[in-house]
């Protein structure tokens, strides 16, 4: 296995480009598309005895689910999103499964993605337990709420909000700007309370930073919203957390992205129960994507060195864009 | 920008020891995936649901799937490990369920170093993620 990396590695430095790994991303999804469109229009994608069974070969769709993954392991990483951002809107929209099974196996690849990289950042003093804890107690308890709210509402109406979500994603992604290190003159009360502070080394100077956070109780309150929606849509929240701990609360960017990536590993624990308890998870489409994610992630870290990120960050931003618009129109039935 | 807080640069001790189990919980837990997903698919253990008719299955809504495929929810999986689908759910709840255990370890050495409010709140946690996993939370079906 390691071997093949390596020549993907390989193949990704000498001969593949950017400019047009993307405009093979884009080609699977319309290859995707034209099968899931095929696939739904001659099964109705309603009645268990209409799908067509036998159309493909049983590993044909965890096959392309694999390769897909991947690509969007390696995407993530180029664009500094989640994987699990990136999954429920594509899968969703190009794939022949069910949402109820899209969102557990996101939050599943959300989870594998935040656990794999907790430790890491926990050792490295990065992701804060402190910051984390309470915030996450916040967003776990939501995101129970989030995934009971998510699988009782009918699945049009949950395409229409996961539409919506993903096009405010991208709003997001375009105008919000981030701040490394923020200036926050004193704690609020409640920070200064549960000792919400520290200090980390900033490498590319060697220079040590304490930080520390304010408006803690209105970052809190917005943790209600990021950990229902989390839930509901089975997206991890990166998006989300990030802004709202490093714009609002003031934390440095770094401490942000790694106390949220490590937060995930909670939130999505709690939503992740709910959807495994309701029949939500079927192997043969998480294992495929967690494998998927990984070795992307794994290829994409290396990409990174030579990648053009603003130009990849564009093209996320157009992808989820279409997936968005895709997930509105199946939800309203055009 | 004036602080009025001292901190250390390395982590705390309880930082330390929860990202040590959750680092062990994570490898375990994958390479059960794995191996468990290998079983399943090189038909080691037969599956509940034959592999060619997975396919009908995960196009339909959860509650479809479960009626159609006469499979309950909640724990229901563990009286269903002898089949080579079913032995997948290991993997997954050794990840699922390492942030639980992580958050119990670290409250003795949150109370030894009298730091009572993060106790309780590891505590508070504890009782989210256990309720969350014991299936007691049911949705009603769409």
């Amino acid at each position: 296995m390691a071997k093949k990396i390596l020549i993907l590695i390989a193949i990704t430095k000498g001969g593949i480009s950017m400019r047009r790994l993307f405009p093979a991303f884009l080609f699977t999804l319309f290859i995707l598309f034209t099968f899931s469109t095929a696939s739904f229009a001659a099964g109705g994608g309603v009645d268990l005895e209409a799908v067509p069974v036998g159309s493909h070969a049983w590993w044909f769709w965890p096959l392309i689910l694999l390769v897909v993954t991947f690509i969007m392991g390696v995407v993530a990483v180029l664009a500094g999103v989640g994987g699990g951002v990136l999954f429920v809107p594509i899968i969703s929209g190009f794939f022949p499964f069910h949402l109820d099974f899209v969102r557990g196996a996101g939050l599943l690849v959300a989870l594998a993605g935040a656990l794999a990289a907790g430790p890491g950042l926990l050792k490295l003093n990065l992701a804060s337990l402190r910051l984390a804890i309470p915030l996450a107690l916040i967003a776990s308890t939501c995101a129970i709420l989030g995934a009971m709210i998510g699988l009782a509402l009918p699945t049009d109406v949950v395409q229409i909000s996961l539409g919506a979500t993903i096009l405010g994603i991208c709003i997001l992604m375009i105008t919000v700007k981030k701040s490394e290190i923020p200036d926050v003159p004193q704690p609020d009360k409640l920070a200064s309370v549960l000792k919400i502070y520290g200090v980390y080394r900033e490498e590319s100077t060697g220079e040590k930073i304490n930080w520390t956070v304010h408006r803690t109780p209105m970052g809190m309150g917005l943790f209600v919203v990021i950990g229902i929606m989390a839930g509901m849509f089975g997206l991890g929240a990166g998006w989300a957390n990030v802004p709202v701990l490093n714009l609002l609360m003031g934390a440095p960017l770094k401490i942000s992205v790694a106390t949220s990536k490590f937060l995930l590993s909670i939130t999505d624990t709690s939503a992740a129960w709910i959807y495994m308890n309701q029949g939500c998870v079927i192997p043969m489409m998480v294992v495929p994507s967690l494998v998927g994610i990984m070795l992307g992630s794994f290829v994409g870290v290396r990409v990174l060195k030579i990648a053009k990120p603003t130009f990849i960050r564009w093209m996320v931003i157009g992808i989820l864009a279409f997936a968005g618009l895709k997930a509105l129109s199946k939800g309203l039935g055009f | 920008m004036e602080k009025k807080f001292t901190a250390s640069i390395a982590p705390t001790e309880e930082q330390l020891l929860y990202a040590k189990i959750l680092q062990w919980g994570m490898l375990i837990g994958l390479l059960c995936l794995f191996i468990t997903f290998a079983v399943y698919v090189l038909g080691i253990m037969d599956p509940y649901i034959p592999l060619d008719k997975i396919s009908q299955y995960w196009g339909q809504s959860v509650h479809s799937y479960l009626v159609k495929a006469e499979i309950e929810d909640g724990w229901y999986w563990v009286s269903m490990l002898k089949y080579g689908d079913f032995l997948n759910f290991i993997g997954i709840a050794i990840l699922a369920g390492i942030t639980i255990i992580c958050y119990l370890a670290i409250v003795p050495t949150l109370l030894k170093n009298g730091d009572t409010v993060y106790a309780v709140l590891a505590l508070l946690e504890v009782i989210i993620l256990t309720v969350a996993a014991s299936g007691i939370i049911s949705v009603g079906g769409h």
